[in-house]
């Protein structure tokens, strides 16, 4: 039936599809500087939507994301700068390396539980960025440029080199979406969705919490390497503090989330366009900004705990990108009345 | 089928089942009665793998399953209702029951869904399918516990006060569906206060007070035991 309800649901969607396409056509389609911010913005999106996955589905509410994206970018400066490995492919390695550190992490992290569990992922980031400011090939504690040989290889004009990167963060961002989607939509996913609502309750119809979480956590790891990769090749720098920045890979990731929908798909896509368009105003602020927005995100959670898309949501009912299984429509017809 | 050989569980000093020994033999329906606090949930926690017990073992088809974590233990054929629901309350009744039909029951996306249409036209919910879990009533959560427990497709049911609430009618039905499944040779081991309803289905009854059985048996026997009706009595 046409109800408002649907039309607007129906309405978003066709302004997703058309978004995705502008999206994939963004450097023959804006000037540099949009470019520049829409790369970010892709980046942003990888670390919304594995945090989301982690801390709305598996329970693991970690703080210490910004371990992989600085392992990311330590590891991709290591095969291209200093190791002489194809810079493309190094992104590839950043994320195995990622994966590398994510699992004896786990053995040690998944030992704990809530608020320990936090702290622990939270330490382990500590103890790898200050490891990472003793390696003198990378610049030690004030950490060093990537060299002018790398950059250009992914173009040598400028507008060239700025479309390559900002397709490679796009090509992870629609690959993080679309690995999410799959996820959420097989068996493992169903159950993983069990677990947000009420883990005792999935555990007794059968779901496997402890393989959901393993999954979960190393499955992110890849995916925030090669973002740090990326972003590396965003900042073209790397150093402790900023390639580790707890600020920026997950605190601001964290009220993001939160704002646009902890637990849904759309929640960390809508928290990450959200955070973008508030920037543009609160730029002037300085450090200001990451004060608003984390009053802001406290606002929301005493608001709707789902976030933006949890009270819209709840006026469409029904999720903008169809995750849900649904009856057939003989059974809800048969019985109705 | 399932064995408790001097099972006991103390939560800090307070000792809630204690040294219990009890066997269910395939085929039966057995309900337990007990008065409020006797610890019948806990022995369904701890049957179930939520909870550790303090010493003793659980065997389920002679396999000792009391390290077991509880997925594992659903997965071997034990299926369960909480007392108080467990709704995954975002999700649509639909998908709590598929979601129970694919890991429980270990089904593909395709027959699960169809366990999940039947099951929830059985319990008289199919008309709420779409509706988020949460979204519903006490009494229709009730249904949808028992929908998920048995789309596990179970070879054990534990029943946790299910009958609280229902007019005579629905507890007709339900009696009904209980017995559908106990012929399709599931074996059921029911808590309930509702004794009407309880004697009128079950093979065997016995009572838990204070953390140890006191009487089973036939149920005519067992409800004119002395020390059963002591024990309603007292509370
Ligand atoms: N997780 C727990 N921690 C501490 N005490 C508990 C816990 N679970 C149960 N108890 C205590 O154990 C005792 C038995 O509780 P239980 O829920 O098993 O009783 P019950 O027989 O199911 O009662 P009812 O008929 O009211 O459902 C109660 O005194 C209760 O407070
Ligand atoms: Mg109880």
């Amino acid at each position: 039936m046409a109800s408002p309800a649907n039309l607007i649901l129906n309405g978003g969607r066709a302004a997703l599809v058309a978004a995705v396409v502008v999206m994939a056509a963004t450097p023959w389609l804006f000037s540099a500087t949009h470019v520049v911010l829409l790369t970010e913005f892709m980046s942003m999106l990888v670390l919304a939507i594995m945090w989301n996955l982690l801390a709305g589905y598996a329970d693991i509410v970690t703080v210490g994301q910004h371990a992989y994206v600085g392992v990311g970018a330590y590891a991709f400066f290591g095969f291209a700068a200093l190791w002489g490995v194809n810079p493309y492919l190094s992104i590839l390695l950043a994320g195995i390396v990622a994966f590398a550190i994510a699992v004896p992490t786990m053995l040690l992290v998944f030992r704990l539980r809530t608020a320990y569990l936090a702290i622990g992922t939270w330490v382990v980031a500590e103890l790898l960025m200050l490891a990472a400011g003793k390696l003198s090939a990378w610049g030690g504690g004030s950490g060093t440029s990537v060299p002018i040989s790398i950059i250009l290889y992914f173009g040598r004009a400028r507008d060239v080199r700025l479309a390559t990167i900002y397709w490679l963060a796009f090509g992870l961002a629609a690959s993080a979406m679309s690995v999410t989607y799959f996820l959420l939509r097989s068996r493992i996913g169903i159950g993983l969705t069990a677990m947000r609502d009420n883990e005792e309750g999935a555990a007794a119809i059968g779901v496997n919490i402890t393989f959901a979480r393993i999954l979960c956590f190393l499955g992110t790891a890849p995916f925030l390497g090669m973002a740090g990769a990326i972003i590396t090749l965003q900042k073209l720098r790397v150093a402790p503090p900023a390639s580790f920045s707890i600020t920026d890979w997950t605190v601001l990731i964290i009220f993001n989330v939160v704002i646009g929908g902890i637990g849904s798909f759309e929640g960390p896509i809508i928290g990450t366009i959200v955070y973008f368009v508030l920037r543009q105003y609160l730029a002037d602020l300085g450090a200001w900004h990451l004060i608003i927005l984390g009053t802001v995100s406290i606002a929301v959670i005493l608001i709707e705990k789902r976030g933006l898309w949890g009270l819209v949501r709840r006026l469409l009912g029904d999720d903008l990108i169809p995750i849900a299984h649904k009856p057939s429509a003989m059974l809800t017809k048969q019985h109705t009345g | 089928m399932l064995e408790l050989a001097s099972l006991s569980r103390a939560f800090g000093g307070l000792v809630v089942i204690n040294r219990v020994d009890f066997k269910v033999d395939a085929g039966e329906i057995v309900g337990i009665l007990g008065p409020n606090g006797a610890g019948k949930t806990t022995l369904f926690n701890l049957i179930g793998g939520v909870l550790p017990p303090s010493s003793g073992r659980i065997l389920f088809e002679g396999k000792d399953i009391t390290a077991m974590r509880p997925w594992h233990r659903c997965r071997l054929g034990i299926g369960r209702t909480y007392q108080i629901p467990k709704p995954f309350t975002h999700m649509s009744v639909f998908e709590n029951v598929l979601a129970a039909a694919m890991h429980g029951g270990n089904m593909t996306l395709t027959s699960a869904k169809a366990e999940a249409e039947r099951v929830l036209a059985r319990v008289g919910l199919a008309h709420r399918a779409r509706l988020p879990a949460g979204r519903l009533g006490l009494l229709d959560m009730k249904q949808l516990e028992l929908a998920k427990a048995v789309a596990l497709r179970p070879r054990l049911l534990l029943l946790d006060e299910i009958a609280g609430g229902l007019t005579e009618a629905e507890c007709d039905v339900l009696l009904g569906t209980i017995r559908e499944l106990h012929g399709s040779g599931i074996t059921i081991v029911w808590i309930e206060h509702v004794i009407q309803a309880l004697r009128r289905v079950v093979t065997r009854l016995a009572v838990l007070s204070g953390g140890s059985f006191i009487a089973a048996g036939r149920p005519d026997q067992v409800l004119a035991d002395r020390r059963v009706k002591e024990a309603y009595i007292g509370t």
